[in-house]
């Protein structure tokens, strides 16, 4: 029977994301616990950073290499790591619950005739088996549940597993050539969005909702992130009212957040609203109604005017940093 | 062309969260529900496109699940699709199982190409419509906010962190839908009156074993509520000193 746990990475440009530390550190840990041997794989062109997955415990590293793989293809990567996986017996594979994560991941539980768990939030092992949590409705309720399935499938949110150093006291790295990759579905443009940072990989969220009163005064909320270095959010009122882009929407009908601050301005804290951000590490709310339910979730807040409190906490963030 | 949409029947997204008592699934007492949002710019989408192709195209909805589904099947033919199919299984299906069931009915009826929501508001699972393409061997793009068909031809752009992905595959395809590809139509008064016309063709799901076996289901922790350090610009001060200090974020 089968031996393997494997590691799925991710490279965007060249360049393997952070979230996939976090995807080989896990899988090393579960490697550990449910001993099994543990193998990091990749697709992609030229990789810069390859080297640096031998810090979180993993010693073997395959490489399919292929000059079209710089960019995502979903029916030739799911081809190349499925093939592998059967190849070596894997019968655990953790991805990370990125656009890539998960799009790849439910592809080769199909190939694999294996379950799927995705946006784990905790993998523990009990009794030999892995019980994954998940949030579901949102965030609003958390579901423990495990694989009956032979090959098992995890993916995980990015930014609460830990990327922890272990030396693996070695690290080989095999370079495997891909030739006539399936190429029917390929990625053929990346469109960076102008300049900003994301919020679904933001470590500060400034947000702001029907309390800003117009698209206007998010400048307010752009000079706050900027000198934050922090991504700007927005409530799905504001989003709907066509104020921001949808891609800045947290929530149930948006993105599910948690960074290390966020910062809610005149957000009152729908339940749709709390659902994506309540598991952020600090939470601050700056709103005029005392009563909102945003400060049931804070940790810090200003019941006040934004349009008083926002220009001199700029003001003073820039003093700290400067 | 045949048009599927996959649609999923789901508690309305203000709805306040109840385990029940097997601690399995929500307590469904007293709650609504509605489509499931994504599936409506899914059916957007599938009607988008067949006044773009015309010709003699039909729309079918396909959903899995319980009589009650029957609603949200109804609010798609208000809308403008022309056939509902009831997949039916009462039982609680994983992402393979409901995945199994809509492919199974999308072959026998032949559709070439497949819209569904990029996931449900409930499970959040957001892999069916993927599962649903590889079993079928059909192209897939997920979580797309920009659509163009070209004959066989498809250019899609989807959202990825920090930006887009632009993807070309041809049919047959499935493509499942984020918020910003549309804005979806409101049934009229007409449509809705259509609608009761609309056959709804109800058939057992193919049985299937789910994968996934659920152990709990619970709510998380409840967060403390912190301070409110003041009513103006003058708590600015402390609250900078906190989040430097106490929090150590900035």
């Amino acid at each position: 029977m089968a031996n393997k746990i494997l590691a799925v990475l991710e490279q965007r440009e060249g360049t393997i994301k952070k979230v996939s530390f976090e995807v080989a550190s896990t899988a090393a840990k579960l490697s550990k616990e449910l001993n099994l041997d543990v193998e990091a794989v990749v697709a992609g062109a030229e990789v810069s950073n390859i080297n640096e997955v031998s810090k979180y415990g993993i010693s073997k590293l395959v490489h399919f290499k292929n000059s079209e793989f710089n960019n995502y293809s979903s029916s030739a990567y799911a081809d190349v790591f499925s093939g592998y996986a059967s190849e070596v017996g894997a019968t655990y594979i953790i991805v990370g619950n990125t656009a890539f994560g998960n799009d790849l991941a439910p592809r080769l539980s199909v190939k694999l005739n294996s379950g799927c768990v995705v946006d784990c939030i905790n993998l523990t092992v009990e009794s030999g088996e892995v019980i994954a949590t998940r949030p579901i409705y949102a965030g609003k309720s958390n579901l423990k549940t495990k694989l009956n399935s032979d090959v098992k499938i995890f993916t995980i949110r990015p930014n609460i597993f830990k990327a922890e150093l272990s030396d693996a006291g070695s690290f080989s790295v095999d370079v495997k050539e891909v030739s006539n990759p399936n190429l029917k579905s390929k990625v053929v443009a990346y469109k960076k969005s102008e300049g900003k940072l994301d919020v679904a990989e933001a470590d500060i969220i400034v947000s702001g909702g029907r309390g800003m009163k117009g698209p206007e005064n998010f400048n307010l909320l752009e000079s706050l992130a900027d000198v934050l270095g922090a991504a700007v959010g927005a409530s799905r009122a504001v989003v709907d009212a066509g104020w921001r882009p949808h891609r800045e929407q947290v929530g149930q009908t948006g993105k599910t957040v948690s960074p290390t601050l966020y910062v809610a301005c005149g957000i009152s804290g729908a339940i749709q609203h709390l659902a994506g951000m309540s598991t952020s590490k600090y939470i601050v709310a700056i709103n005029k109604d005392k009563d909102a339910p945003i400060f049931s979730v804070a940790d810090y807040g200003i019941a006040g005017d934004l349009f008083d409190v926002l220009p001199v906490l700029t003001e003073e963030i820039k003093k700290i940093k400067s | 062309m045949k048009i599927a949409v996959c649609v999923s029947h789901v508690p309305d997204t203000a709805t306040r969260i109840k385990i029940g008592a097997d601690r399995k699934a929500i307590d469904p007492a007293g709650v609504t529900y509605i489509i499931n949002p994504y599936d409506e710019f899914a059916v957007e989408e599938a009607l988008k496109t067949k006044e773009k192709i015309g010709g003699d195209s039909l729309v079918y909805v396909i959903t899995v699940g319980g009589e009650a589904n029957k609603d949200t099947i109804r609010k798609a033919l208000a809308m403008g699709v022309d056939e509902g199919i009831l997949l039916k299984d009462d039982n609680q299906r994983d992402s393979f199982g409901i995945a199994k069931a809509l492919a199974d009915e999308i072959k026998s009826l032949g559709c070439e190409i497949v819209f569904c929501g990029k996931q449900s508001v409930d499970y959040d699972n957001s892999i069916t419509g993927q599962i649903v393409a590889e079993m079928l061997n059909y192209n897939c793009v997920p979580v797309v906010v920009d659509f163009k068909i070209d004959g066989n031809k498809i250019t899609a752009e989807r959202e990825i962190e920090g930006g887009k992905e632009v993807v070309e595959t041809e049919l047959p395809a499935v493509i499942t839908t984020q918020k910003g590809l549309n804005e979806p139509r409101y049934a009229s008064l007409k449509g809705i009156m259509a609608a009761k016309k609309k056959t709804i063709t109800e058939k057992p799901a193919i049985p299937s074993t789910n994968f996934a076996e659920v152990l709990d289901m619970n709510l998380p922790a409840t967060k403390q509520p912190g301070r409110i350090l003041g009513s103006d610009s003058s708590a600015v001060a402390e609250l900078v000193k906190l989040l430097r200090e106490e929090a150590k974020v900035i």
